[in-house]
Formats: C-alpha cells, sequence, structure tokens
C-alpha cells in the first residue's frame, strides 16, 4: 500500500466536518433508493436487475457485433463515430476539430469518461476554454479539484464552500443560499452556452440499434451542451453499448431509482445525429461525433468474472451504501472512480501495481454487490484482484514477511498439535487478565498486526483453556 | 433427518471464545442430538483466502474437507466460516473435479447455527430464558452470502424474558473485515465507532450475533470506548436458562 493512500484516508478521517458532510449526503442518496425500489414501489425490482446483468452480459460477450452496428447506424444519420484507443487519441481528435473548425470555446456536461482522460487539461493546455456546466462539476472546477464522487461530483462540499469558492473566483459576494449561487452559476454559464463552438457530452448509453446517444441528467445542462453549439461530441466507453432502444425500458427504470432515488431523472434525451435541415428539422448541431474510447477496456474482456466490471451504468449506488466509502470519501481513492466500482475497475484499467492496496481496502461486507442494479458481483472480483496482487508482489519479491507468514498459518493448520500447542504458547505469554479485556501488551508483543489491532480497540484476553481442551475434559 | 451432529467451532472460538462453543453443544443436546468435536479441526482457511493467499487456503481447505468428510451434519457458530466452506470451496477447487466433487458433497452438510436449529432441527423455542434487553447485530456474510435475517430473530422471540430492539440502521458493517481490521485499523476502528453509535441508540445493553468475529471487534471498541455494552453469541443466549 502507498503511503498517499493511508495519508488521505487518515487525514479524511480525521477531519470531522467533511466526515459529516459524506456520511449525511451518501445516507440521503442510500435512504432515497431503498424507498425507490421497495417492493410496494417497484414490484419487480429484482426481475429488471436480473434482465438488465443479462442484457450487458450478452452485449459485452458481443461488443464487436454491437459497436459495427452502432456506428453503421449513426453514420446511417449523419454522425460519425471515431474510434479511440486512449487518452492521447481522444485529444488528438478534438484538437484537431477545433483547430479546423477555428472554435475557442468549448461547453461539457458531465462525464465521468472525460475525467478519465484529463480531457479538460489537454483542451485547455492548448489554449482552449473548456467550461464544465453541470453545477457540481463547475464548482469543482473553479475549485481545481476532481469529482468526489460518480453521480454527486461536489459531494463534500458545504454551501459554505461554495460561497467561498464562488466569491474568489467569480468576483462575487459570499452567496450562502442554494438557490441564489445556483442562479450565480447560471447567468455565468448561460453565456457560455451560447457562445460556446463546440459541446462535449457523455453519454449513459449508446443504443445499437438506433445509433442514438442517451444522456440522463436533472440540470438541463446537457441538453444545452448537446444542442446549442454547432458541433457536438459525446465520448463513451465501448461498455456504454446496449442492443436495442427497447432495453431502455429495463435500464432507465434502474438508473435514477439506483442513483438518486428518482423514479426517473428529470431529462432524458435521446440524440441521433446532426440536424436535418432537409427533414424541416429546427434544432439540433450541424455536426455529430461519437467518440469510442478503449483506454483499458478490451483487457478485461477474456476473463470472465473481470469483465462483468464493464456492465456498470455508473450510478453510484454501491458508493452510497459502502460504509468504507462513507468514511473514506472520493479523493482517498487513487483514481477518478471511487467506491466499490472505482475499488475494482482502477486496477484492470491502470495494472494492479497502480495502488497495490485499493482491493485490500474493504471489509468485503458485500454491500455493493447486494444494490447493483446491473448484479456485478463486486465482492468477488474484489477477492479475484487480491490473488492477483499477491501473485505480483510475489514475482517481484515484495511482502516477503506476509507471505511467510501466510506460509506459516497453513502449516500450523495442517497440523492441529502444533496449532494446539501454539495457541497454549500464545496463552502463555498474555498479559494476566481479571477477565477484563486487554487494553496495552508489553512492548516485545505490541508488534504487527496486535498493535493495529490495538490502536483501536481492546484484545479478548486468551481463555485458561482453548475449546478443544475443555471438551476433552467433559 | 441427522441424529449426529460435528461442531466446527471455528479457530476463533477455539482458541478465543470456547464458551461459545460449549454453549452450542449444550443446546444442540437438549434437542437430542449426538454431539462430536473432530480433535483434527483448526480453521477454514479464510483469512488466507481473503488476503489473497489461494495456494495457502486450498492447503487449509483440504484439512478441512479430510477432518470433516464423514459428518453427517456440520453446525458452525459463524455465518462467515460457514459461507467460506458452502460459496467459497467450490471457487478455490474449480479447476481439481475430484476435490471439487467431494466439496459439492460437504457443502450441503454444513450448516450455520440458527440455521441449523430453524431448518434442519425445526425449532424456534429451545427453552432458554434471559432477562434481557438485546439488540442483534447481522453479521455481513451471514446475511449477504447465506442470506440469514429471520432465523435468529425467530429463534431470540422466543427466549423468555428478552426483549429485542433493531437498531438502525442495522444492516451495516461492523468494520472487521478480517485482515482488513488490522491493515486498515483507523478505518476499521472508525467503522466500529459508528456501529456503536447505533447500538447506543436502542438503549440495549447486549449485543447478539451470529459470527465472534464481529462480536470482538464490537466488543473490543466498546471495551476501548469504556461503555458498558456486552457482547454475546446466539448460542450463548439460547444456552442460558
Amino acid at each position: 500500500m502507498s503511503a498517499e493512500f493511508q495519508q488521505k484516508i487518515h487525514e479524511t478521517l480525521a477531519d470531522a466536518n467533511l466526515q459529516l458532510a459524506i456520511y449525511t449526503a451518501t445516507g440521503r442518496l442510500k435512504d432515497k433508493r431503498v424507498e425507490n425500489v421497495a417492493p410496494d414501489v417497484l414490484p419487480d425490482y429484482q426481475e429488471l436487475r436480473a434482465q438488465a446483468n443479462a442484457i450487458k452480459k450478452h452485449t459485452i460477450e458481443n461488443l464487436d457485433y454491437y459497436l459495427e452496428e452502432f456506428e453503421r447506424n449513426v453514420e446511417a444519420h449523419g454522425g460519425k463515430v471515431v474510434w479511440c484507443k486512449d487518452a492521447g487519441e481522444v485529444s488528438d481528435f478534438i484538437l484537431g476539430l477545433a483547430k479546423e473548425r477555428r472554435a475557442r470555446l468549448i461547453v461539457k456536461s458531465k462525464s465521468m469518461t472525460t475525467e478519465e482522460i484529463d480531457l479538460n487539461e489537454s483542451l485547455e493546455h492548448q489554449g482552449l476554454e473548456s467550461v464544465e456546466t453541470d453545477l457540481g462539476e463547475y464548482i469543482l472546477q473553479l475549485a481545481h479539484e476532481r469529482p468526489y464522487h460518480i453521480v454527486a461530483p461536489a459531494l463534500h462540499k458545504t454551501r459554505y464552500d461554495v460561497a467561498g469558492i464562488f466569491s474568489k473566483n467569480l468576483h462575487v459576494p459570499e452567496e450562502t443560499v442554494p438557490e441564489k449561487q445556483t442562479a450565480i452559476a447560471r447567468a455565468v454559464l448561460r453565456e457560455k452556452f451560447l457562445a460556446a463552438d463546440i459541446g462535449i457530452s457523455g453519454a449513459n448509453f449508446l443504443v445499437a440499434d438506433s445509433g442514438a446517444v442517451c444522456i440522463v441528467e436533472n440540470e438541463g445542462n446537457a441538453r444545452l451542451t448537446t444542442t446549442a453549439p454547432k458541433i457536438h461530441i459525446a465520448v463513451a466507453g465501448i461498455e456504454k453499448l446496449i442492443p436495442r432502444a427497447q432495453d431502455l425500458a429495463t435500464f432507465l427504470k434502474l438508473l435514477a431509482r439506483s442513483a438518486t432515488g428518482q423514479a426517473l431523472s428529470v431529462y432524458t434525451s435521446f440524440l441521433s445525429g446532426p440536424r436535418r435541415a432537409g427533414a424541416g428539422e429546427i434544432d439540433g448541431p450541424d455536426e455529430f461525433y461519437v467518440v469510442l474510447l478503449d483506454n483499458g477496456r478490451t483487457k478485461l474482456l477474456p476473463d470472465r468474472a473481470r469483465r462483468q466490471s464493464l456492465y456498470c451504468i455508473r450510478c453510484g449506488a454501491c458508493l452510497n451504501t459502502c460504509p468504507v466509502y462513507r468514511k473514506i470519501g472520493g479523493h482517498s481513492f487513487p483514481w477518478v472512480y471511487s467506491g466499490p466500482i472505482g475499488a475494482i475497475i482502477t486496477p484492470q484499467f491502470m495494472g494492479v501495481g497502480h495502488e497495490p492496496g485499493l482491493p485490500f481496502a474493504s471489509s468485503l461486507c458485500g454491500a455493493c454487490g447486494e444494490v447493483c442494479p446491473v448484479k456485478i458481483d463486486i465482492p468477488k472480483v474484489l477477492l479475484d484482484l487480491r490473488s492477483e496482487v499477491k501473485k505480483a508482489e510475489a514475482r517481484e519479491g515484495h511482502s516477503r514477511l506476509e507471505r511467510l507468514a501466510f506460509r506459516a498459518f497453513a502449516w500450523v493448520m495442517t497440523h492441529p498439535r502444533v496449532y494446539a500447542m501454539a495457541g497454549r504458547m500464545a496463552a502463555a505469554v498474555a498479559p494476566a487478565s481479571d477477565g477484563g479485556w486487554i487494553r496495552h501488551l508489553p512492548a516485545p508483543l505490541a508488534v504487527g498486526p496486535l498493535k493495529a489491532w490495538l490502536s483501536q480497540r481492546d484484545l479478548p484476553p486468551p481463555p485458561a483453556r482453548s475449546f478443544r481442551d475443555l471438551w476433552r475434559m467433559r | 433427518m441427522p441424529k449426529r451432529v460435528s461442531l466446527f467451532v471455528t479457530c476463533m472460538v477455539d482458541q478465543l471464545f470456547p464458551k461459545v462453543g460449549l454453549a452450542m453443544a449444550d443446546v444442540l443436546e437438549r434437542l437430542g442430538y449426538t454431539v462430536d468435536s473432530p480433535e483434527d479441526q483448526t480453521c477454514c482457511g479464510q483469512p488466507a483466502f481473503n488476503s489473497g493467499y489461494r495456494a495457502e487456503a486450498r492447503t487449509v481447505a483440504r484439512h478441512f474437507l479430510k477432518t470433516f468428510e464423514s459428518a453427517e451434519a456440520i453446525v458452525v457458530p459463524s455465518g462467515s466460516c460457514t459461507s467460506m466452506v458452502a460459496h467459497h470451496y467450490a471457487e478455490l477447487f474449480h479447476k481439481e473435479p475430484e476435490t471439487l466433487a467431494r466439496v459439492h458433497a460437504l457443502e450441503k452438510r454444513v450448516f450455520e447455527f440458527s440455521t441449523f436449529l430453524t431448518e434442519v432441527a425445526g425449532v424456534e423455542d429451545v427453552g432458554a430464558r434471559l432477562e434481557e434487553i438485546v439488540t442483534f447485530h447481522d453479521g455481513c456474510h451471514a446475511l449477504r452470502e447465506l442470506g440469514i435475517r429471520s432465523a435468529p430473530r425467530r429463534l431470540l422471540s422466543r427466549v423468555r424474558g428478552l426483549e429485542l430492539r433493531e437498531m438502525t440502521p442495522a444492516e451495516e458493517c461492523c468494520g472487521f473485515g478480517g485482515t482488513f481490521s488490522v491493515k486498515f485499523a483507523e478505518l476499521s476502528g472508525a467503522m466500529a465507532r459508528t456501529k456503536i453509535e447505533a447500538i447506543q441508540r436502542t438503549g440495549a445493553r447486549t449485543v447478539v450475533s451470529l459470527d465472534p468475529s464481529c462480536l470482538m471487534q464490537i466488543q473490543g471498541a466498546c471495551s476501548r470506548a469504556g461503555l458498558p455494552i456486552r457482547t454475546m453469541h446466539l448460542a450463548e443466549v439460547l444456552a442460558s436458562r
């Protein structure tokens, strides 16, 4: 585990205000989800989950077929599909297009995929202005921070934080009323929408049979981003595909309920191609591009257990319910994806060496798998990744002591007499107790796991006799 | 229906909480079972499995298979260890067809204690009495991997003098998580303290669970905080009279 990971966890746990903010915000989302998938509200919830899982499984197993179908249908509507292997290819394409069209200003709607490839930084580096238009993302862009949460990016910011950020960056008086803060952002962003040359969005679903991009949102900024500028570019991971428009009947019922506890988000947009002036259409962009990004995703395809990580529809339900995320928050995680889903996709996209401690930062409570609307077995993938980390460490000669300890564990546990004797020895060296739990151990004993345990909790005093001894005497 | 049951008391009960194993044997004997406890038993191997050491976990699992192969029914005072045998052994041996067949034959005969009482023995009232207000902590593996929710509550509802008060939230992890509790000690401790707040809100002075590891975490954190809260395994409650 890296020192940075440990340090970030420690800092988050030590910040009482932040702890309260995370716990309250995730708790609200968690409770609303529970209400909205309850049997009296959504009787077929479990069937929908099973169906969503089956559709995603089928799609990911036939990804090549559906990707090509999607491309054909996008092009039939006058749009263009751009295939990108990694971040560099995406920014090359967008920068090239911006140069050709002499674009200066880009508006963006919320997209974790563009966060994943640091698109804003690449664009700004080349002198373009790229403005986030989702309120939470806009706040974070001003504060130069990454999203804290897949769905609620500024979940960790209080309205007082926002007042300070707006005042400093927009030169307005400190305003702490959320409605008024929204009005401030709206006034700035409206001008940006009207002046923007390019709109960049993400995608919630790519529909193969109709070549459509489906986007769900609550603020209306994605609608403006995708229709006001002359050029719309949707950037999406290849796993966003679903075969048929009718499959949305399954996914849209699950997505908003799992994410925010809404039956449906405020806006659900279907975008298929540029404006067809000849057909009398009056709105929509002149040019429509869908960037299909790999960025490590195809590496997950060969393994049956692993590739289920690509079923994710980015609802964030696993974050809200995770007792670990609710303590360590989003910024402790080593990459843009946080929470349980981040803990399984980060090592798979970036390699297990990126943060070897990540798959271990879980009590394996299974709450994530229970709420996942597409039934990703997150705990199972975590366990597989743990095994992969240990194999890599063995190859590279790391964690020698731990490896030795587990080899000893296996030997002791397969030699019952040694095991019984080891137990008696441990009991013999333990400090005397009056039945109360142990708070301190003498220095030579207070090492390693025992020391770590005692940093937070007391230890049970070892009994005078083990069960096996008592049973024999019975 | 088996007349004879074998206890797998788990390494934790054997070495740290032997009274839990004795209590479990008492309850089963009172129901007319002949109880044995195979001498060679040690651990299910979960610590190695959850820490990423599959080869070591397999070694320990093979020992478990050998030790319990001839048992008619195996009763375990832990949801987590039961789930290790009943769910994860198959994963460990998926490339060894012969061992896998032995695992499948065995996993049907492994029962978590409360499940054995309600599903196999078919009892809810075991004749226990305990004048106490208690709250029940769901161990995550019992709850989510084995789907155990009502069995312990039905058993507790039949204990004379006992009042069960549910905590909110009831289903949040106590933060133990095996080696997680020491690898991420500060985080694990913070999770335990959140759990304890939920326990305290019920007003109960006793926390009951199916899993000794959760109880060690909760009791350890209560003891550190100086709180007058005690923990009891379900078997100890049911053995009370």
